[in-house]
């Protein structure tokens, strides 16, 4: 009989031993063979995972790895633990692998003949960096799943190195992330000298017998740096755009679908088991700053999509934006916040997996992703348009839709202490959702008169891009259309199953819950305390849902319609909004240079800020 | 124990930093990235030094002898590994970098702004 412990380093096994597997004999394998194998291995760790979640139930998993379990409560072991966020988020990234997986059974028409398996045996490893970090006990082990789950990002970014601009944006995003990776091991290396201990329970413990200091505060400031950087919080987020821009389609679905979420899981996880103790980081501070920060990164990036023609840094822009808003629920340190950010997170992935495959689709027919370029060239792809119509609506949180009712839970779990935490959830997902409709309604209606084509200040096109395919006139396979839709209907249903919602509640109170993790990892199973947080749909919610909804139509119709209109009403209108776009859009446009030093140079600044914020 | 170490290797860390930033060379670049990194060496072992401490083998020495921090030279070997695979990889895309744009200047790679 197996042990439910045992399930969670074969949770990383078995994708690291399917990468070796199809690394070694990849290249006899034919492309069906492949493709095959590489399924079958996403399917047995979708079950796993699975298994694991129904097992732990509402408990705690705990494995001490090479059985190194610890004696008199010290330990040099390595552990896994498990709850059903961290097993959550890495069964997330099994069901998106396989979506990826599928994906790519037609997507790339020309596997690089001398290396077959190559493309699979990364996201393998990929996968097991992401299903390590989230299942991981031990900060240094952390550490090495990030850099794991990095190495591979960059990896796949520039997987395409015949391109000129993949190669440039996955050097950007490694340097940008290993510099936040080293920041981060030497805040590892303070808490070490502090406390002696690497397990997150254990540095809880002796740090709680410690009274707080500057060191603290650095040493937490620099841990999160790395995870901040990968989570793209303004202003450590300029690699992301570059990245997710140039990136292959399949590979962007799993970077912007689920990396960047775990790294806020990572930021949650380390406060709360390492320093939300008695003398660790005050919790008022912690929820200042980080509110502060997930506000800034949303706004800015709602901004940012907004103007963007480039469909791919479209929906990478719109990360950022999410990712703003999954950092303020998460901020607000309550377990319904969490439960809110768990509901968002899980239909987010979906929704924007699902927006990067269609337009995966245009890439694959036309050879572009240039809004403008692209204008009514999408006509005979209604399926393709319908998809990404839906993909748009369910970004701006249309009921009942998982994004609109986490949303919604987060949007209430903030009301009390921020008031108008919920004009900040509507404004950005009206922006990102409404940027998503109006390329949709030109690209694939051609609505609207044909848009401008040059633009007065810094941007990138779109335009010329490499398709990933050898004859852009094929027929759409059919994987690269049912995914998006399963994907879809995956979101739908994360918004629909009350079972769902009601685990994930529990989930997010088990999550908040420092003491019972301690006292899972030293063995002792510890009762239930405090409510679980409501997370059902209420009246509330689904008003400002439709709200942003609605907005996002409008805002999508201005853009599209309003040239077009010739009252002078509508000529003040738009005079306003070019004032509005020389003086506040542009310069946030030319922040983002696409040059490396620039970047590096707003990590210093924005850890300087970090540091000053925390420790006065 | 003395600060000094400490304050090393926060110096080490912000001259990599002030490298990346003005570097005009990606390849120089990746070698401030991989000074910025050194300083995490001098940062994990000072905190496992002991003044009189040997290399922390039991071969031949009695049990009680004072070593220094084995655990923190198991990371500090970690690092190393993964910084030597990530300076690799990115030393690789550097070299295609100057293969399809022509350059390995930072400022003359536009393709990607706004």
């Amino acid at each position: 009989m197996v042990r439910t412990a045992d399930l969670l380093p074969l949770a990383v096994a078995v994708p690291l031993l399917g990468a070796v597997v199809l690394v070694t004999v990849g290249r006899w394998l034919p492309r069906i063979a492949i493709d095959a194998l590489v399924t079958v291995w996403a399917v047995l760790q979708v079950a796993c995972l699975s298994w694991l979640w129904l097992r732990t139930g509402d408990g705690r998993s705990v494995s001490w790895l090479g059985g190194w379990t610890p004696v008199h409560g010290e330990s040099v072991g390595i552990v896994l633990v498990g709850d059903r966020i961290g097993i959550g988020i890495a069964l997330l990234t099994g069901a998106l692998v396989l979506a990826v997986v599928v994906y790519s059974w037609r997507y790339f028409d020309e596997p690089p003949v001398e290396h077959a398996g190559t493309f699979p045996a990364l996201i393998l490893l990929f996968e097991a960096g992401m299903c390590g970090f989230a299942l991981t006990g031990d900060l240094f082990d952390a550490f090495v799943f990030f850099e794991l789950m990095g190495a591979v990002a960059y990896a796949l970014t520039g997987y395409r190195i015949e391109d000129p601009r993949p190669v440039q944006g996955a050097l950007i995003f490694g340097v940008v992330n290993s510099l936040g990776a080293y920041c981060s091991l030497l805040g590892i290396g303070l808490v070490y000298a502090r406390t002696g201990e690497l397990g997150l329970a254990q540095i809880g413990v002796k740090l709680a017998g410690h009274r707080p200091d500057a060191l603290l505060s650095v040493a937490f400031v620099l841990i999160v740096t790395g995870l901040l950087v990968k989570a793209a919080v303004v202003p450590l987020h300029f690699w992301l755009p570059d990245a997710h821009s140039v990136a292959p389609t399949p590979v962007c679905m799993l970077l912007s679908g689920v990396m960047v979420e775990l790294a806020v899981y990572g930021t949650a996880r380390v406060y709360w088991v390492v320093f939300s103790g008695p003398h660790g980081i005050a919790q008022p501070h912690l929820r200042a700053v980080f509110v502060a920060a997930g506000v800034l990164t949303a706004l800015v990036g709602g901004v940012m999509c907004w103007q963007q023609r480039h469909l791919k840094r479209l929906l990478a822009f719109s990360t950022v934006a999410h990712v703003g808003l999954f950092l303020t629920g998460a901020a607000l340190l309550t377990p319904a916040g969490t439960a809110g950010v768990a509901l968002y997170v899980a239909a987010h992935a979906g929704v924007k997996a699902a927006l990067f495959a269609t337009t995966g689709v245009l890439l694959d027919r036309h050879g572009s992703v240039d809004e403008h370029g692209l204008y009514r060239r999408g006509r005979d792809l209604p399926l393709t348009g319908a998809l990404f119509t839906l993909g748009g609506l369910a970004l701006a949180g249309l009921p009942p839709f998982g994004t609109a009712l986490g949303k919604a839970v987060t949007e209430h779990a903030g009301e009390g202490r921020f008031p108008w935490l919920p004009v900040v959830f509507v404004l950005v997902s009206a922006l990102t959702g409404g940027a998503v409709l109006r390329a949709g309604a030109r690209i694939f209606a051609g609505a609207g008169p044909r848009p401008r084509e040059r633009y007065a200040g810094p941007e990138t096109t779109g335009g010329g891009e490499e398709p990933e395919i050898r004859d852009p006139q094929r027929r759409i396979p059919v994987p690269m259309l049912a995914v998006p839709a399963v994907l879809l209907a995956g979101a739908l249903a994360v918004g629909l199953l009350p079972g769902l919602g009601v685990a994930l509640a529990r989930a997010a109170r088990q999550f908040t819950d420092r003491a019972a993790y301690t006292a899972a990892v030293r063995g002792h199973p510890v009762a239930w305390a405090g409510p679980v947080p409501d997370v059902g749909w209420s009246a509330e919610g689904v008003l400002l849902a439709l709200a942003s909804t609605a907005l996002a139509a409008l805002l999508a119709a201005a853009a599209v319609w309003g040239p077009a209109l010739r009252s002078p009403w509508a000529g003040r209108v738009r005079a306003a909004c070019e004032s509005v776009g020389r003086h506040v859009v542009v310069p946030l446009r030319r922040l983002h240079s696409g040059h490396l030093g620039d970047y590096v140079a707003w990590l210093a600044v924005g850890v300087a800020v970090l540091l000053v914020a925390m420790t006065v | 124990m003395t600060v000094l170490p400490f304050l090393t290797a926060g110096w080490i860390f912000l001259a990599g930093v002030y490298g990346l930033v003005t570097s005009r060379n990606i390849i120089q670049a990746v070698g401030c990235l991989a000074v910025a990194q050194s300083s995490t060496y001098v940062l994990l072992l000072t905190v496992g030094y002991r003044r009189g401490g040997i290399a922390p083998y039991f071969t031949d020495t009695p049990l009680r002898t004072r070593t220094v921090d084995p655990v923190v030279q198991a990371l500090a070997l970690t690092d190393i590994v993964v910084g030597a695979t990530v300076t690799a990889l990115l030393l690789a895309l550097a070299m295609q970098i100057r293969k399809r744009h022509g350059t390995v200047d930072p400022d003359a790679l536009t393709g990607l702004k706004g």
